[in-house]
């Protein structure tokens, strides 16, 4: 049941940007070709999101260049698919050579499992989106309103589940790919075929999804992928054999909100029921189409999955999805996921082979003068590819798991990580930076109100004395800072969650849970880095000699009350 | 104040005569009644012999000297006719009794563009013979060049052989010409004035546009705005200059540059004055004054580059025969790899000689010569405002980081708020075509760029209709691109109407602005088949050298023309005005 998008509405300028972009593709080719501009025209940064790629600018430049008569120094974003974080040696070297070769010498990996590069000057962006197709990934519906990147949780020691939740992942990516031409056309010279099928877009249509739709599979324990953010999610659920009875299914997910407006907030995805196995790309499918038929698509502020939810009730959207299926949901069923975070170091999964997570700080590889991560990591997947051995996995919490290896090669791997200063084990960092994350924001991202990624380093550090003072080095707290409310580094998933308000400020977001299944709340407006640790340091001290055994920072403010009443604590 | 003797008729004549008048004009007038009244009275008849003047210049300065000699001449009672040698035949020369040439030099001893034709013919073997002609000649160059002075050199050597009569000795000037030039003027006025029996008197008048600037007499230009038009990371730094010329009275046009009076590097002077042991507030004669030679180095001779002239010099004062070897003549490239990258503190540093006499070592420098600078604003559109497009000239050589004299100056030392001196160098051989609705085509790569937003800026200000088309180029797109914003805007608003760029050092292979003028060939020669100007401004060793290659292909190709036909194509462009360069 597509319904006709109705011309007159009144809808959001995207939508006609959508409709009149002859599926995706508008004049892209065209400002690709202009040499007298790094950008491309207005408009097709729109489109070019649902290709995989953002139009940015190097922002810490901006002023700079406008004195110099210079245009903003434009480059591309490519944010590569990778469903469920997996990919071999193979890809992750042709990667490692684009990020030099075309990129700022980086590779960034998300909060979805997928792969960014930054700085991609606008006339090496098909180059670079070639390669990445011809090393077997792509960068299609990396972005835009449509399905992203499919979520799967890396769960190493549940190495057995994982291959069963993977295949569901890949299931469903595939299922939810759109099928526009215009990529092919675009980014790998692929020629229009006169006189053939009409070209389709069937499950989406010509004006796509009214907003971004995000779907996760998380295997307990662990809640790695923090499904409960996505507009989707699937958890597996185990049989009494230890094999994949099916999967959980929740609803609603999506953290995006907008500063000052009270009718975009975070939420966190309601269970709807259980459903089997061979029947989640079909599930999705059709959640996908609901959202698709019923969304918002004249605010696009509030288009996603979650307000359409919130609107329609819960009720109607299991009676709506169960008519489109034809069949019901079974009851949910028990389960229980023990943090969100990841769990560093070696682990021996059911199959007998080695995982070793490392933790990459933000999931920025780089090479520092210091520490020459890029170069190390490199080295390992050399190896690793000349043996033809193990995979990779990027987990949702922006860190590396090297998969999949015999004793032998987890020893080579060893050798290799320490020879370039690398820990795979728990030490180096403290627990507290282990667990926290940032978003990109500055200098790449369009959005960013305040630094994230490259701040939260400093403060951690200064965290970390606060916490060593009061005796708890050892004890992880979910520090999460983006910098803007849009929550790409999941903040209000944070124990801890600091929302970039204007340079140098940032709201206070206290007590998640540390298992991503109950949101935070905001505790102060906005605060410059000595206004938070006034706040944080008697917070943790108190925290050090009141907390009950085991008993997590997230919970505890709960519990004794700090964010009770969060609306009085309003400056 | 005495009653009009004029009767009514009188004064109504001398008021319809004098209408149209301008102030010099009329003060000249003055003069030369006074110089009547104070004559017998049967003596009126002007009488003086009939003098025919020649220019063969690029940047107008040969110009403005023979426009001045005319001047004087005709003060003198002289009947002067002045041509630009792109007219040498209009100008009749076999007939011609007396001929007064003053002559540039450019390239690598080349003549002018316009002046090529001229050049050739009287070069030529088949060049006529002039034995009724009595002739002069001024040459104007550049002694930091192998070939100083070339032009006027074999001009003056070819006359005499053609059997014509030297009037006065030839007379070469570096860039500092202004003194030279005055006393060849006042040499060939004291000939040809001696040579007419019934001269004008005139009585000189105070001349009111006297007080107009010149290099003699700059104005002190405040620099309103420095910034670095070339982003973090390039390879160049190019600066984008912005001068008040408030209350100078200076009215430049688009294609004209800006001469700048520069300093020396404090750093580079107080190390020549170590290097020979003298004291900075020891006095050393300059021409009729005596400064200090701190200052005479600091602002009175050039120390960077190093020139022949100076080599030559120092090479007598040392005795030095290793220099000396490296001024014979056949060792030319020699002496340029040598030159290139030093200055004076290199010589004395190479070659010690303490204790040196303060008046020898200036006595062997250059004046300081003005830099010039193409006006990068249309006067239309920043009254009041002259900007340049400056690139720093930075490098190191023998462990020494080198600036640039002017460059360094003005990026390094020259704060906003302070002043500059600066007078205006006419360019009447680079001008927007007269018809606004002429396309134009324009070649400007680097700092080339700089007189293109004068044009553009003066076209949409009066609002012209012709079409115009840039191209640039420089090494890098994200950096180098010169005025992007500018550009993008003028483009958006028509008053560019195309724009092809090439930045050389952006893909494996180098890519200039001729490689994109040959990929538009077709379009380009449609553009001149249909009466567009082609300007280049730039680099004159490589580029434009090639992109005049690059012309000739095109026309070969597009136009079916021979190498020949190709050329004379050209050479009618040039003739026409709608060919023209300014390079250096
Ligand atoms: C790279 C990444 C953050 C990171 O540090 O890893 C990221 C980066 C950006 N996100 Fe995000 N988001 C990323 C995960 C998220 C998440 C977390 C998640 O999905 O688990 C969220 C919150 C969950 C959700 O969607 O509700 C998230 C919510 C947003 C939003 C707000 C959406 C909303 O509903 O309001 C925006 C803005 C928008 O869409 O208009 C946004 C937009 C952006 C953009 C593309 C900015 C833009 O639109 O111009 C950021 C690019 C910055 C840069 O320079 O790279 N991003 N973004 C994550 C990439 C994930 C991926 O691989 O696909
Ligand atoms: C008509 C005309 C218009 C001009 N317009 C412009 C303009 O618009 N913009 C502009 O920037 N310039 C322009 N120029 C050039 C300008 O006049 C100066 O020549 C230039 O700025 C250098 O001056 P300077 O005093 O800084 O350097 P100088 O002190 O004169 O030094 C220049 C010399 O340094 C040496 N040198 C430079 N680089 C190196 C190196 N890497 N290694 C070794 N030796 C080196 C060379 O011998 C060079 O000749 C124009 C020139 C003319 C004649
Ligand atoms: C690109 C360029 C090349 C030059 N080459 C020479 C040269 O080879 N020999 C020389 O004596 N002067 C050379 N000069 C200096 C000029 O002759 C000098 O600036 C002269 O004053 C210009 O006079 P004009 O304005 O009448 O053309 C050169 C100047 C430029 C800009
Ligand atoms: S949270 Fe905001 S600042 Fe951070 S990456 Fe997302 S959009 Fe940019």
């Amino acid at each position: 049941m597509n319904r006709p998008v109705d011309e007159t509405a009144g809808l959001s300028a995207n939508e006609r940007i959508k409709a009149r972009s002859r599926l995706l593709r508008g004049s892209i080719l065209e400002g690709l070709k202009d040499p007298l501009t790094g950008a491309i025209a207005e408009e097709d940064t729109q489109l070019t999101k649902f290709h995989g790629t953002y139009q940015q600018d190097d922002r810490d430049l901006r002023q700079e260049r406008l004195a110099q008569k210079l245009e903003p120094l434009y480059s591309f974003m490519i944010r590569v698919r990778v469903p469920g974080g997996v990919c071999t040696p193979r890809q992750w070297l042709e990667l490692d050579r684009l990020a030099t070769r075309h990129a700022n010498g980086t590779l960034r990996l998300t909060t979805r499992q997928a792969f960014q590069f930054h700085g991609v000057l606008k006339r090496n962006l098909r180059d670079t989106i070639y390669r990445i197709n011809q090393s077997l990934l792509d960068t299609l519906a990396a972005c835009g309103d449509v399905n992203r990147n499919v979520m799967c949780g890396v769960v190493p020691e549940r190495s057995d589940l994982h291959a069963q939740a993977y295949g569901a992942t890949v299931a469903i990516a595939d299922r939810l790919l759109p099928q526009t031409g215009a990529y092919h056309e675009i980014w790998l010279g692929r020629q229009r075929l006169a006189g053939g099928e009409p070209e389709r877009e069937p499950l989406y249509g010509e004006t796509y999804l009214p907003r971004k739709f995000k779907i996760a599979v998380a295997v307990p324990p662990r809640n790695d992928v923090d499904v409960y953010a996505n507009d989707l999610g699937f958890i597996a659920i185990e049989d009494g054999t230890g094999g994949l009875a099916g999967f959980n299914v929740c609803v609603g997910g999506g953290l995006g909100r907008t500063h000052g407006e009270e009718e975009t907030y975070p939420r966190l995805a309601d269970v709807i029921g259980f459903c089997r196995p061979d029947r989640v790309a079909d599930l999705a499918q059709q959640v996908v189409t609901i959202q698709r038929d019923y969304g918002d698509r004249q605010n696009r502020k509030r288009a996603r999955f979650k307000y359409t939810i919130d609107d329609r009730g819960l009720d109607w959207f299991r009676e709506e999805l169960q008519r489109r299926l034809g069949w019901k949901l079974d009851e949910a069923r028990a389960c229980h996921f023990d943090q969100s975070g990841d769990d560093y170091g070696w682990v021996q999964g059911r199959d007998g082979l080695w995982y070793g997570t490392l933790f990459i700080e933000n999931g920025r590889v780089a090479d520092r003068p210091d520490y020459p991560l890029m170069t190390g990591l490199r080295r390992v997947v050399e190896a690793l590819e000349k043996r033809g051995r193990g995979e990779l996995r990027l987990t949702g919490n922006q860190n590396l798991c090297i998969a999949a290896l015999s004793d032998a090669d987890r020893q080579m791997v060893e050798a290799l990580l320490s020879e370039h200063g690398i820990m795979a084990d728990r030490s180096g960092a403290s627990a507290l930076r282990r667990a926290s994350m940032a978003c990109v924001a500055l200098p790449t991202c369009g959005l960013a109100m305040a630094e994230a990624e490259r701040y939260l380093p400093h403060l951690v550090s200064r965290l970390d004395e606060i916490m060593a003072a009061s005796g708890l080095s050892d004890d992880p707290i979910v520090v999460r800072m983006t910098g803007c409310p849009n929550g790409c580094g999941r903040p209000y998933l944070g124990e801890v969650g600091l929302v970039g308000k204007s340079p140098g400020h940032y709201q206070l977001w206290l007590g998640a849970s540390p298992q991503g299944d109950r949101l935070n709340q905001l505790y102060r407006e906005s605060l410059d880095e000595e206004e938070l640790l006034a706040i944080l340091t008697p917070l943790i001290r108190r925290y050090a000699v009141e907390r009950h055994p085991q008993e997590r920072f997230g919970d505890f403010v709960v519990r004794v009350g700090i964010v009770d009443n969060p609306m009085a604590f309003e400056i | 104040m005495t009653a009009n003797p004029l009767t009514a008729d009188q004064a109504s004549q001398l008021q319809a005569l004098t209408r149209t008048w301008d102030a010099r004009q009329l003060l000249w007038a003055s003069g030369f009644l006074a110089g009547q009244a104070a004559r017998p009275s049967d003596d009126r008849a002007i009488a003086g012999p009939e003098v025919t003047l020649l220019y063969l210049s690029q940047s107008g300065n040969s110009e403005k000297l023979i426009r001045t000699l005319a001047r004087r001449l005709t003060d003198e009672g002289c009947v002067t006719k002045v041509f630009d040698a792109l007219d040498y035949r209009k100008a009749r020369l076999k007939q011609a009794r007396y001929l007064l040439i003053a002559a540039s030099t450019h390239g690598e001893g080349d003549p002018p563009d316009a002046a090529a034709e001229f050049y050739d013919y009287l070069m030529d073997d088949r060049a006529p013979r002039f034995a009724a002609l009595k002739f002069a000649v001024l040459a104007l160059g550049d002694s930091s060049y192998a070939q100083f002075c070339k032009i006027g050199r074999d001009l003056d050597a070819r006359l005499e052989q053609l059997g014509a009569q030297r009037l006065v000795p030839l007379q070469e000037c570096d860039l500092d010409f202004d003194q030279p030039a005055a006393a060849w003027m006042d040499q060939v006025t004291d000939m040809l004035a001696g040579s007419a029996d019934n001269a004008v008197a005139v009585i000189p008048v105070r001349d009111v546009a006297a007080t107009s600037y010149s290099r003699s007499r700059p104005f002190a230009a405040e620099l309103h705005t420095d910034l670095v038009l070339s982003g973090r990371g390039s390879t160049k730094e190019v600066h984008h200059v912005e001068l008040s010329l408030e209350g100078s009275g200076i009215a430049y046009r688009p294609g004209d540059s800006i001469g700048v009076i520069p300093r020396n590097d404090p750093a580079l002077v107080a190390g020549i004055i170590d290097a020979i042991g003298a004291s900075q507030a020891v006095t050393v004669p300059v021409g009729e004054d005596s400064v200090t030679l701190a200052e005479a180095l600091a602002s009175r001779f050039e120390l960077h580059p190093l020139t022949r002239p100076v080599v030559q010099g120092f090479a007598d004062l040392a005795g030095d025969d290793h220099l000396r070897s490296l001024l014979a003549p056949e060792n030319s490239t020699g002496l340029n790899a040598f030159l290139r990258g030093r200055d004076l503190l290199d010589l004395l540093t190479d070659c010690p000689l303490p204790g040196l006499d303060p008046a020898a070592l200036v006595g062997i420098l250059r004046k300081l010569p003005a830099r010039l600078y193409s006006i990068a604003s249309g006067p239309s559109a920043n009254p009041g405002e002259v900007h340049l497009t400056v690139a720093a000239v930075r490098y190191r050589n023998n462990e020494r980081d080198r600036v640039g004299t002017a460059t360094g100056w003005l990026a390094d030392r020259v704060a906003v708020g302070d002043s500059v001196p600066v007078y205006l160098d006419e360019n009447p051989n680079f001008r927007l075509p007269a018809d606004p609705d002429t396309p134009i085509i324009m070649v400007g790569p680097g700092t080339g760029v700089a007189p293109f937003r004068a044009f553009i800026e003066e076209r949409e200000a009066v609002g012209a209709a012709g079409r115009s088309w840039l191209f640039f180029g420089d090494r890098h797109f994200t950096t180098d691109f010169l005025y992007q914003r500018e550009w993008q805007g003028f483009l958006r608003s028509g008053a560019l109407t195309r724009m092809d760029v090439a930045f050389s050092r952006d893909q494996a292979d180098r890519v200039y602005v001729q490689h994109r003028l040959l990929e538009r060939a077709a379009e380009i020669y449609a553009w001149l088949e249909e009466g567009a100007c082609f300007y280049v401004c730039g680099d004159a060793n490589a580029m434009a050298p090639d992109v005049d290659r690059t012309l000739r292909a095109i026309l070969r190709k597009e136009g079916g023309f021979s190498e020949q036909a190709a050329g004379d194509y050209l050479e009618g462009l040039k003739r026409g005005k709608r060919y023209q360069r300014d390079v250096y």
